[in-house]
C-alpha cells in the first residue's frame, strides 16, 4: 500500500509537469469556462428589456399618451421611433430597426372619455419566438393594467365619492429567482457543464496521449497498478476542475450578481462525487479510444445529449417523454438539479437527496468500471 | 546454466486476422540462456515485435506460452515486471519532460530507492554519455540519444532481462556502434538480453541468433555455426566491364546464385576450387579485367538469403 501510494504520487507528479509545461493548453483549460460564461452570460442568455418600439399616435391625446408611458415604464419597451402611419411601422418592422410598433387611432381619445372602447394596433416581429413571447405578454399586461385603471377611474368618477377596488387582487411572487433572470437559471448549469466537458475530455486526452506516444507500452512494463494509473491521472484534474468551478462560481457572482444561496461546502462535496463520474467517463473513453481525435468524437458522443436533454438550456418538463426519461440517464441531469438547487434555494442535502444518490450511485459505478476496464495491455 | 527467457508453440492472431491467414507470431519456441545476447533478425513484418510484446507482457498471446526467469507472462506478469527492462522500438519516453525528469519518473515508478537513485541516476547517465544534456528535453534530444536515454530508463532498476526492440533502427552509424558497445557492458553485468534488429551484419555480434521470418523461426544457433552448416561457399570477384562480369557468372556452371554488393559480386558456389579457375578462365575468353577474385568469409545474410529461399519454395 505504501508502494502504491508512492507509485500513485510519482504519477501525480509526472502528470503535473505535463499540465504546466503545456501553458497553451493550462490557459485554454482555465480560461474557457469563463470564456464560455461570459458568451452565453452576453450573448444567449439576454433577457427581454428594452425592445425597440416604434408609436404612431394618431390621437394626441392625454389617454394615448399614457398608455404609450405605461409601454415605457414596464421596462420592457423603449420608444425608438414615432410613425405616422401603419405602413410606416410595417416599413420598420420589416427593416428590423424595432421589434414591436403600436398603431393608436385618431378616435382613441375620443372613444375613451366618452366610455367606449378605444382600439389600440400593436404589431410584434414573431421572428424570435422567445423575445415575440415576452412582448406579446408584455403588451398584454401592459394595456390590460391601463383598462383597468381607466375603467376604475370612471366609476369613481360617476359613483359620487367612492372608492373602488377591483374585486380580485392577484399578486404573485417568484420564489428563488425573483426578477426570473436568466443567468440564475444558466450558471449553475454552466458549473455542471463545465465540470463534465473539462473532465471528461481532459483525462481521456491524457491517457490516450500515452498510447499515441508509445508511453503505454513503457509504462506497462513498470510495477505501477492500474488504479495507481488511474488516481495519478485523474487527481491534478480534479483539482483542474475545482479551480474551475471556483472561477465560474466567482464569475457568476461578480460579473452577473448570481450569488450562491447555499452552503459552498455541501456544492464543493457533491461536484467530487459528480467529478468521480466524469472522470471515470473519460477513462472509459481512453480505454476503447486508439488516438486522441477518436476520443474527441467519442466524448461528444457524451456531451451533445448532456448539454440538450439535462436541461441546461431549455426546461426538461417542456421535453417529449422520450428525451424526457432520457435524461435521467446522464449524471449532469442530477448534478443540474442539485447545483441549482444550491445556489438558488440554499437548499440542504435532505431535499438534495433524491437527486444525490443516483448521482451517486452512477459515479462509484463509472469510475470502478474504468478502473476495472483499464487493462494494463495493449 | 538456467534458462531466462523461455516461449513455448506460442501464437499471436490479431483481431483483425482470420482463421486462414498465417497468424503473426506462428507457433515459435525460444530458448534463452542467462547471460547471452541473444539477437531475433528478421525482415520488417516477420514478428520480432509482437514476439518482444508477448514476452515483455505487454500483449497477450492467442496460444501457447512464455517464461522470463521462471514467471510466465500471463499469470505473473507482475513478477516479470519486476525484472525486466523493455525498450519498444518507438522512443517512449515523455518528450516534455528533461533527461533527468524522465529517469527520476522511471526510477520512482519502478521503487528505486531514493538513495539508489543517486549513484544508479549518475552511473547511466555516464554509460549514457548524457551527463551534459540532464535538463534537455528529451523531445530535443537526437536519435542517437534519445536511444540511449530510452536504455538507461530501461536499466533504471537493475533488471535481470533486458529486452530491445530494435535499438539501432532509424539511428547514425556512429550511435549504432556507441549502442551496441553499450548492450555488451550490460551483458558484462550478468544480464540477458534479447535485441531483435532487421540488420544482418549487427546479428553477427550476438551469442546465439534466431532468424525469424513470417511469424515463424527459421533457424536458430550461433551465427559462425549458422554459417557454416550452409551447403555453399561464397566468391567474391570484381572485373570489367561489368556486364561481361554478370554474363560470366549467369552461365558458369556451379554458381548457385549470385548479387551484386557494392562493385563486385558475391557468388554462392558450392565448390570454390573448382568453380574459381572456371570464371577466371570464363572471364578471360570473354576480354575480361579481372582485378578481385577470391574466396571471401560467409555473412548472415547469405543465411538469411538462403533460408528465405528455401522457405518461400516449400510454401
Amino acid at each position: 500500500m505504501g508502494q502504491g501510494f508512492r507509485r500513485m504520487a510519482t504519477m501525480v507528479r509526472k502528470e503535473w509537469l505535463h499540465i504546466i509545461r503545456d501553458p497553451r493548453t493550462l490557459g485554454l483549460v482555465i480560461f474557457m469556462p469563463v470564456m464560455m460564461l461570459v458568451l452565453l452570460g452576453y450573448a444567449v442568455a439576454n433577457d427581454v428589456e428594452d425592445l425597440p418600439l416604434a408609436v404612431a399616435d394618431l390621437s394626441h391625446t392625454d389617454a394615448s399618451r399614457a398608455l404609450v408611458e405605461k409601454f415605457t415604464v414596464s421596462g420592457f419597451y423603449l420608444v425608438t421611433h414615432t410613425a405616422q402611419s401603419e405602413a410606416e411601422i410595417l416599413e420598420m418592422l420589416d427593416a428590423g430597426t424595432v421589434k414591436a410598433g403600436i398603431y393608436i387611432p385618431e378616435d382613441f381619445g375620443r372613444r375613451i372619455s366618452t366610455g367606449g372602447s378605444g382600439t389600440v394596433q400593436f404589431y410584434i416581429d414573431g421572428s424570435n419566438p422567445t423575445v415575440a413571447q415576452t412582448a406579446q405578454l408584455a403588451a398584454e399586461t401592459v394595456s390590460q393594467a391601463t383598462s383597468q385603471e381607466i375603467l376604475v377611474q370612471r366609476l369613481e368618477r360617476g359613483g359620487a365619492g367612492l372608492t373602488i377596488s377591483l374585486p380580485i387582487d392577484t399578486r404573485i411572487r417568484y420564489l428563488y429567482n425573483p426578477n426570473l433572470r436568466k443567468m440564475n437559471f444558466m450558471i449553475p448549469g454552466l458549473v455542471a457543464v463545465i465540470l463534465q466537458i473539462q473532465t471528461l475530455l481532459l483525462t481521456a486526452f491524457a491517457i490516450v496521449r500515452e498510447r499515441e506516444q508509445g508511453t503505454l507500452e513503457q509504462l506497462i512494463v513498470t510495477p505501477v497498478r492500474s488504479w495507481e494509473l488511474m488516481l495519478g491521472k485523474i487527481l491534478p484534474f480534479v483539482l483542474v476542475a475545482f479551480l474551475n468551478v471556483a472561477m465560474t462560481v466567482g464569475v457568476g457572482a461578480f460579473l452577473f450578481g448570481v450569488e450562491v444561496a447555499g452552503s459552498l461546502t455541501l456544492l464543493a462535496i457533491l461536484s467530487l462525487i459528480f467529478l468521480l463520474g466524469s472522470l471515470g467517463l473519460g477513462v472509459l473513453i481512453s480505454t476503447i479510444s486508439q488516438t486522441q481525435m477518436q476520443a474527441m468524437y467519442m466524448s461528444s458522443f457524451i456531451m451533445m445529449p448532456s448539454f440538450l436533454l439535462a436541461g441546461l438550456l431549455y426546461p426538461r418538463d417542456n421535453m417529449p417523454w422520450v428525451a424526457y426519461y432520457a435524461g435521467y440517464l446522464m449524471p449532469v441531469t442530477y448534478f443540474l438539479e442539485i447545483v441549482r438547487g444550491i445556489m438558488l434555494k440554499g437548499v440542504g442535502l435532505a431535499t438534495l437527496w433524491v437527486w444525490v444518490w443516483p448521482m451517486a450511485v452512477f459515479s462509484v459505478v463509472v469510475f470502478f468500471a474504468s478502473v476495472f476496464m483499464f487493462h494494463k495491455r495493449l | 546454466m538456467s534458462i531466462a527467457i523461455e516461449s513455448l508453440q506460442l501464437i499471436k492472431r490479431y483481431p483483425g486476422q482470420k482463421k486462414e491467414d498465417r497468424p503473426a507470431i506462428d507457433t515459435i519456441d525460444l530458448t534463452v540462456e542467462s547471460g547471452q545476447l541473444y539477437g531475433l533478425v528478421g525482415p520488417d513484418g516477420a514478428g520480432k515485435t509482437t514476439l518482444l510484446r508477448i514476452l515483455s507482457t505487454v500483449m497477450e498471446p492467442t496460444s501457447g506460452s512464455a517464461r522470463l526467469a521462471g514467471f510466465d507472462v500471463m499469470k505473473q506478469s507482475e513478477d516479470v515486471r519486476a525484472l525486466l527492462g523493455y525498450m519498444p522500438q518507438a522512443f517512449s519516453l515523455y518528450p516534455d519532460l528533461t533527461v533527468m525528469e524522465n529517469l527520476k519518473f522511471f526510477a520512482d515508478i519502478n521503487g528505486v530507492s531514493a538513495q539508489k537513485q543517486k549513484t544508479r541516476i549518475d552511473e547511466l547517465l555516464e554509460f549514457a554519455r548524457l551527463t551534459e544534456f540532464t535538463m534537455r528535453r528529451s523531445e530535443n534530444l537526437s536519435g542517437g540519444m534519445r536511444k540511449k536515454l530510452a536504455l538507461a530508463c530501461a536499466l533504471i532498476h537493475d533488471p535481470k532481462i533486458l529486452l530491445l526492440d530494435e535499438p539501432t533502427t532509424g539511428v547514425d552509424p556512429v550511435s549504432r556502434r556507441e549502442l551496441w558497445r553499450l548492450l555488451s557492458k550490460v551483458i558484462q553485468q550478468g544480464v540477458t538480453v534479447l535485441v531483435s534488429t532487421p540488420y544482418m551484419d549487427e546479428a553477427e555480434r550476438c551469442n546465439t541468433v534466431s532468424i525469424i521470418n513470417r511469424g515463424r523461426v527459421l533457424i536458430s544457433g550461433a551465427p559462425a555455426e549458422l554459417e557454416a552448416q550452409l551447403p555453399f561457399r561464397i566468391v567474391e570477384v570484381k572485373a570489367k566491364p561489368r556486364r561481361a562480369l554478370r554474363a560470366v557468372a549467369d552461365r558458369t556452371e556451379g554458381v548457385i546464385r549470385w548479387r551484386a554488393v557494392g562493385d563486385r559480386l558475391r557468388l554462392s558456389v558450392s565448390d570454390p576450387a573448382k568453380v574459381m579457375p572456371r570464371i577466371e578462365a570464363e572471364l578471360k575468353k570473354d576480354g575480361a579485367e579481372i582485378s578481385i577474385l577470391r574466396e571471401a568469409s560467409l555473412l548472415m545474410e547469405d543465411v538469411f538469403i538462403h533460408l528465405v529461399e528455401k522457405q518461400e519454395a516449400q510454401s
